[in-house]
């Protein structure tokens, strides 16, 4: 990491109990101005608590952060100036307008009224929200809910912003609005600490990324690094006609040595390999056999298939459920 | 009440000019204030219980049971009794929506919004006791009108009959510190009511606001010595038809400063809990 860029945030050794629930234990975290990390864990992780320590709205047991040179529980005040927090505990009031709500935020942040208005109807526009910012928030569909609680969070302008899963529960579509935005705002320069439970979400976005488990912190790096320390890669042949996927299995198979998986639905054929070694001879072999393919790569593995190594558990709901409950309330 | 009386979140001036003002909390707190004025403006349904309530308990006791509680057998002569004692059972009702409406808030995250905001941590509270003034003033003012509709009049004057307005205003604002500190302490909205409906009917019922007391059983009106509801709708009478006030105002100006003294540090330790 370039150490010219100015930190923005910083924790160290946080740690957080419930009773006997430990819901963060000694979480370290620096993230450089301007960048995006990404924490990344199943429900219960202790993502949510993590961020509402640096929203200044919990006080670690234990540990220091400081957001903008700001220590989160002497100078909150100080620092709740320069963040912006969008999470589903961080809400808007739903039985008021769009509009109401951010002509609200900008005179508690005493603006002026017609400044808080200019200002509401700027990130309404921007948002694509001037028309449904007239109606109460409770009509809103989960993409434009979405969208008004981060023009809540922004209306400050500020400098450090959270966003606790801002995809969950969206559809493709409005998940790609929602990272659309928080593109652009890191191309203005914010700070992003985004939480999330779909490691392809941190994937396209952050920077670096912090994998949380049960309240510690089980691995972290840039993107590329933590594939890596995964291991295994990927071979995948896509035959250009789907009737020779049986006859690419079986060049693969003698390539490689070992039994590839064959995805009828997308005819695909894939093989883990250890490493880029058999690329040439299956290369060869197809074009022996005048077998032409639209795909051929050697792949690092998905996120998904990190998470399961680096935390012994996978990441699906039916996993996480069970585990430490309400821990991040 | 100054921000100093609480761990004040913005222990440092604030660098930006207009923050580090002492009063921000002011502004602050008429804005939340406005918030659920608004609120009501959006949602009016959500005034059913400061509106179509007291005046369906208006239509069920003067029409259904005035005749027969009036000892002229006549529902108009039952209305100047009832209205003041109604008054004062509508608005010690409404107070529970300010708890309501405080645990609603916590539970749907619109107080962590508020308080990862660079605002007086005492502001949201003040706003919404400050917002809810507005509610008891609309259930006095509807009310009242309907009464007036049915030819009740201030028959001691209009000046004492708006004090009388006035003081039951007042002991809502008292009284409702008791459901902001439930509102607080309670898990959800619904026990939160469950609880006010608990202490009020005993309250309401148990006291002179409908009939007088003196036909009720023993342990009764030994209760309706002790419940300030009672002093409350005496002061109501007294100022708007005329009658002794002294001994029951006195009695209710010191049962409000017994409401706030115990009850809002209660809530205001709860909020800081909280918050």
């Amino acid at each position: 990491m370039s150490t010219t860029n100015q930190v923005a945030i910083e924790a160290v050794g946080l740690v957080k109990k419930y009773g006997s629930t430990t819901a963060l234990d000694r979480v370290d975290l620096s993230v450089p101005t301007g960048t995006v990390l990404g924490v990344l864990g199943p429900n219960g992780a202790g993502k949510t608590t993590a961020v509402r320590i640096l929203g200044t709205l919990l006080r670690p047991d234990a540990g220091h952060a400081t957001v903008g040179g700001y220590d989160v529980v002497r100078e909150a005040g100080r620092v709740r100036e320069i963040i912006g927090l969008t999470g589903q505990y961080a809400s808007v009031d739903e039985d008021m307008s769009g509009r109401r709500n951010l002509i609200m935020i900008g005179r508690l942040q005493g603006m002026s009224r017609p400044a808080a208005r200019a200002r509401a109807d700027e990130l309404l526009e921007r948002f694509e929200l001037t028309e449904a910012g007239l109606r109460i928030a409770k009509t809103y569909s989960g993409g434009m809910r979405r969208r008004l609680d981060l023009a809540a969070s922004l209306v400050g302008s500020p400098s450090i912003l959270y966003l606790d899963e801002p995809t969950t529960g969206l559809d493709p579509h409005a998940r790609n609005g929602v990272w659309e935005t928080i593109r652009n705002l890191v191309l203005d320069g914010t700070t992003v600490l985004l939480t999330t439970q779909y490691l392809e979400e941190a994937d396209a976005l952050a920077d670096s990324i912090m994998v949380i488990d049960k309240g510690r912190v089980v691995a972290a790096g840039r993107p590329a690094e933590l594939k890596a320390q995964a291991g295994k890669q990927s071979l995948d042949v896509r035959p250009a006609e789907p009737g020779h996927l049986e006859r690419v299995a079986a060049i693969v198979a003698e390539s490689v040595g070992v039994r590839p998986s064959v995805d009828v639905v997308n005819a695909l054929v894939s093989v883990p390999v250890s490493d880029g070694s058999s690329l040439p001879v299956v290369v060869r072999r197809l074009d022996e056999a005048g077998i032409a393919v639209t795909e051929l790569a050697l792949r690092l593995p998905s996120l998904d298939e990190v998470f399961l190594a680096l935390t012994g558990h996978a990441t699906e709901a039916a996993d996480s459920t069970a585990v430490l409950e309400g821990a991040g309330r | 009440m100054s921000t100093a009386t609480l761990e004040a979140p913005p222990a440092t001036p604030a660098p930006a000019g207009h923050r580090s003002r002492p009063f921000a909390w002011v502004p602050q707190s008429l804005t939340l204030a406005w918030r659920n004025i608004i609120r009501i403006r959006q949602n009016p349904e959500a005034l059913a219980d400061v509106t179509f309530q007291p005046i369906i308990f208006l239509v069920l006791f003067l029409f259904v049971f005035g005749g027969a509680i009036s000892t002229g057998g006549r529902w108009q002569d039952y209305l100047p009794f009832l209205l003041p004692g109604l008054l004062v059972q509508t608005v010690v009702f409404s107070t529970m929506g300010t708890g309501v409406a405080l645990n609603d808030d916590f539970a749907k995250g619109v107080f962590d919004r508020f308080r990862s905001l660079p605002i007086a941590r005492i502001s949201p509270l003040v706003g919404a006791v400050l917002g809810d003034a507005v509610r008891y003033m609309i259930s006095i003012v509807i009310l009242m009108g309907t009464g007036f509709a049915l030819g009740f009049r201030f028959e001691n004057g209009v000046g004492n009959g708006l004090l009388a307005c006035l003081v039951v205003l007042v002991f809502a604002l008292a009284l409702c510190w008791i459901w902001v500190w439930l509102g607080l302490k309670l898990r959800t909205a619904q026990s939160v009511q469950g609880v006010a409906f608990l202490v009020m009917f005993p309250l309401t019922f148990g006291s002179n606001v409908f009939v007088n007391p003196d036909t009720m059983p023993g342990f009764l009106k030994a209760f309706g010595k002790v419940n300030p509801v009672n002093y409350l709708v005496d002061t109501m009478r007294g100022l708007m038809l005329g009658g002794d006030v002294q001994k029951p105002l006195l009695i209710t100006l010191a049962s409000m400063v017994g409401l706030v003294a115990i009850f809002a540090p209660l809530a205001i330790r709860a909020y800081r809990r909280r918050t």
